[in-house]
């Protein structure tokens, strides 16, 4: 039973979602009240008070000390309210209920992989089962990333040799995207994600699915898109960030020290886990080394789709 | 610029400040405050106009998702070049240093600040970090946003090093300002101008300079460390060498944030002047919005924490920032209310300075508001790092600092150039900039808010229109800049010549110093009656036919001293 949003914020998907919810439009409503007070008498001074002769000059106003003290008081209940009240709410946030099924969240340049207890991984997309509360424990494998899901209004840094965690509970079965807020090169506002909420059979069926195994090709192809491979690399032949990498196997390729290679297994193996080793001349040595931490059937598998392509 | 007005101090030489020596030289190894004013003026407004090309540029690339004129790289440098140079190279030092340069001996009676050379010499310092800086960041290709956060920023290239190494020299032009400052603020007062008597620019420019003192050389040493690091692999920040990136960033907040102060709190004082002058009133609450600039200068000290709520530091640590937050909140917001009623039954006159004032009071209000947002612990961490950020601290820098200093800039720019600027001209582009800001600004709340992070290339389709509209509004906005520069240029040469105190002003720039000051502002050293914004004791002041610039009755209230202290 998520809320519909407004034209401020987007849909409440989370547990915590409406309790933040109300906090902002409470704040909001204040400020725009107060904020009207101020409009509405400053254009009421100017124009009932506008200069009518130069030589006027007006008396000195008396100033009262109570009508001081009040605005000095007032302003100070009203934001110990607000901040008492967002105080609750945040503790509500940072502390995860005990009996939490935990994730493990790997933040790298420029994708997100998830590790789930039962030894299934998933890249960029991260399956969770609804109405239970889910806590990730985050880290980093380069610089810092930041883990945000609009919809549940959740949010936390990932750090390199540091674990961080946050918590939420999806309150409906949908899609959400998950976004890296804390800028980190070039591909920032690509380094997306999908939050996959389902219900708990079939995520229990998808981590059977996980421990089956996918025919190399196959899972090559998936490997493929969820590592962001697609951003640089074209497979019909067109010209992106890296070369096209259709009908690259066994071909003769030229580096930008002059040397050439074939392009055999060990070839397409090492570009992908030590790119700079090898530039393909007339491209920059613009690949991420960060693929060298895949594991040998990862590997294997890519290695094998990037065979298959005609 | 030959001939001079009379001024109201009585003096009808022909000597003023432009003219008595009009060599290059006399400028570049000038000692004078005015003429260092100026040059900062020239130097800050073209540091103003790259970072504003960068802005164009940006929201020109956020037009549709996608590529629209450049790559991914071209838009992160473009963003940081923005960001850096915005904050270092603009901000920073606007305020203090072009008006209170200019303003602040006039205002306090006195010859010229207590180290004139030293000012001097900030002034190269600034310049030389300036383009340090510049020229790193072109170079080098850096990107990564004006934080600079580690381990990114360290692992982007060696020019890292040459751009904090800018941020550190010009760092050391602040600490000098904000140290000639306080001295001359001490030393230099008229006689009879006491601390209560003092124009509230001049108080906010004393908080400013303490925070300038304190906090810069937390900077310093934070590029210091990041030097040791990436020369000698010593481990502070980055992990691979066993540092701690979250350190880095309570470093550079604790710089940072009360940095923000060195940006507003200037902005307070001129929009208290300003509001002063054209109500004729005496500001309300004079004590505590002088007061309370000195404590806000030392609580920024406190809340750095607050930029780091969703950091890994701890739940405790960022509830007591948040706390602290709210404390310095508080005065803000009785500001505006001791602005508003100041001009309860006062005489409000609506000249180009004053409507920035109200503008001011728009814009700054919404920053205001939607920074009590931001310090609610539960809702930052949907906030942060998104578009909402983006929108509410251009709401109190732009719509704060600048707007201020656009107010401040009309205001004064007849002391400096003795030129007045067309009235009607000024009344358009101040519009054309409220209008063109709102609609930049606005829309990113609501972008925000809905998810869309801040620093992204890229960006779902559903924020297209929210995007529109903002960069439409840029082009309003910087429709009105251009405006500004055009007829400000203009008055210099086909400007009417400006009477010594157009509006009618009380504060001693205005009422003992000619049309264009002479070198050493005073023919006579002032001796000081009343405060600063006592106009219900001069009626007389203004009781002449002419009146509006208060020259008909001169100095009816305010003595002079015997003795002469005036050379050539
Ligand atoms: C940031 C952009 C980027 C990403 C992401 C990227 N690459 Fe590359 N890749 C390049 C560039 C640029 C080159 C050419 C320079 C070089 O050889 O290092 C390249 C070269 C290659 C080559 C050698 C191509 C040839 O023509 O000889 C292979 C194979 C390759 N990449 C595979 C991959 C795979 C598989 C992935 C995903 C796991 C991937 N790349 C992700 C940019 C990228
Ligand atoms: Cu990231």
């Amino acid at each position: 039973m998520g809320d519909q949003g407004s034209s401020w914020l987007p849909d409440a998907m989370s547990s915590v979602a409406r309790d933040v919810d109300a906090l902002f439009n409470f704040v909001l409503i204040v400020s725009t009240i107060l904020f009207a007070a101020v409009i509405v008498s400053t254009i009421y001074f100017v124009i009932r008070y506008r200069r009518r002769s130069d030589q006027y000059v007006p008396e000195r106003i008396k100033e009262s000390k109570w009508l001081e003290a009040a605005w000095i008081i007032l302003p100070t209940i009203l934001t110990m309210i607000i901040f008492t009240w967002g105080f609750r709410v945040f503790i509500t946030l940072s502390t995860p209920p005990p009996d939490s099924y935990q994730i493990t969240v790997r933040a790298k340049q420029w994708f997100w992989e998830f590790e789930y207890s039962e030894g299934a991984t998933s890249t960029s997309d991260l399956y969770v089962p609804v109405g239970k509360p889910i806590k990730l424990l985050m880290s980093s494998g380069d610089v810092i990333h930041s883990f945000f899901v609009p919809e549940f209004r959740i949010k936390h840094d990932v750090i390199p040799n540091r674990y961080t965690s946050v918590w939420f509970e999806a309150t409906e079965v949908g899609e959400y995207r998950i976004y890296c807020t804390e800028y980190c090169g070039q591909q920032h506002s690509m380094m997306l994600g999908m939050v996959r909420v389902v219900t708990q059979e079939e995520f229990d069926d998808w981590l059977d699915e996980q421990s089956q195994d996918l025919p190399p090709v196959e899972l090559g192809e998936r490997l493929f898109t969820q590592y962001n491979c697609q951003v640089c690399h074209a497979t019909d032949g067109s010209r992106l960030i890296g070369p096209p990498l259709n009908g690259l196997f066994g071909i003769t390729r030229e580096f930008d020290d002059g040397m050439t290679a074939v392009a055999d297994d060990n070839y397409l193996r090492e570009s992908i886990v030590n790119p700079g080793a090898k530039v393909v001349a007339g491209y920059p040595n613009a690949m991420v080394a960060t693929y060298g931490s895949l594991s040998t059937k990862q590997i294997d598998a890519l290695v094998a789709y990037l065979k298959s392509l005609e | 610029m030959t001939e001079m007005t009379p001024s109201v101090s009585g003096n009808s030489g022909t000597v003023n400040y432009l003219n008595h020596d009009k060599s290059i030289k006399s400028w570049l190894l000038t000692r004078d405050h005015k003429r260092i004013g100026i040059m900062y003026l020239v130097a800050i407004s073209l540091a103003f106009l790259a970072g504003g090309i960068m802005a164009m540029l940006i929201r020109l690339e956020l037009l549709s998702p996608g590529e629209t004129i450049m790559g991914p790289d071209a838009y992160n440098q473009a963003f940081t070049i923005h960001g850096v140079l915005m904050i270092f190279a603009f901000i920073i030092p606007a305020l203090p240093a072009i008006l209170g340069n200019f303003v602040i001996p006039m205002q306090l009676g006195a010859k010229d600040v207590a180290f004139p050379r030293i000012n001097l010499l900030s002034f190269y310092l600034y310049l030389g970090g300036a383009v340090i800086t510049l020229s790193a960041l072109l170079v080098g290709r850096i990107d990564g946003g004006w934080t600079f956060y580690a381990p990114y920023s360290v692992q982007v290239g060696d020019s890292i090093l040459f751009v904090t190494m800018g941020v550190f020299v010009m760092g050391f032009s602040s600490i000098l300002t904000g140290l000639n400052f306080i001295v001359t603020i001490h030393k230099m007062r008229a006689p009879g101008l006491t601390w209560n008597r003092l124009p509230l620019f001049v108080w906010s420019i004393y908080a400013t300079a303490i925070v300038q003192v304190l906090a810069t050389p937390v900077i310093a040493i934070t590029v210091i460390l990041l030097f040791l690091e990436r020369l000698l692999g010593i481990g502070i920040f980055d992990p691979a060498l066993g540092g701690d990136p979250v350190l880095f960033q309570h470093f550079f907040w604790f710089y940072s944030h009360p940095a923000v102060y060195v940006m507003i709190l200037p902005a307070f004082g001129i929009i208290s002047d300003l509001i002063g002058a054209f109500s004729r009133h005496r500001i309300v609450g004079y004590r505590f919005v002088a007061l309370s600039s000195i404590a806000i200068a030392f609580l920024g000290f406190l809340v750095w924490g607050h930029h780091m709520f969703v950091s890994g530091q701890s739940a405790l640590a960022s509830t007591v920032f948040s706390l602290i937050t709210y404390l310095i909140g508080i005065p803000t917001g009785v500001k505006i209310i001791n602005w508003i009623s100041t001009m309860y039954r006062g005489s409000v006159q609506l000249r180009t300075p004053m409507i920035y004032a109200l503008i001011f009071l728009f814009t700054f209000s919404i920053g205001g508001f939607t920074g009590i947002m931001l310090g609610v612990l539960a809702v930052d961490v949907h906030l942060h790092d998104t578009y909402f950020i983006v929108a509410h601290f251009h709401y109190t820098m732009l719509g704060g600092n600048v707007i201020a200093a656009l107010g401040g800039l009309h205001f004064w720019w007849p002391k400096m150039t003795g030129k007045m600027f067309n009235e009607t001209l000024g009344r358009i582009a101040a519009g054309l900039i409220f209008i063109g800001f709102n609609l930049t600004f606005f829309p990113q709340f609501i972008a925000g808010s809905r998810g869309m992070p801040r620093r992204y290339f890229d960006y779902p389709s559903e924020f297209v229109g929210l995007n529109v509209l903002s960069t439409y509004g840029s082009w309003i906005m910087a429709a009105g800049f251009f405006l500004i520069a055009g007829y400000l240029l203009f008055s210099l040469f086909k400007g009417k010549k400006a009477p010594a105190n157009p509006w009618g002003a009380l504060t001693l720039e205005w009422t003992h110093t000619a049309s264009i000051p002479e070198p050493h502002n005073f023919t006579v050293t002032p001796v000081v009656t009343r405060g600063a914004y006592d106009y219900h004791l001069v009626p007389e002041f203004y009781a002449g036919p002419s009146s509006g610039d208060g020259s008909s009755a001169g100095l009816a209230t305010q003595e002079v001293a015997p003795e002469t202290t005036h050379e050539k």
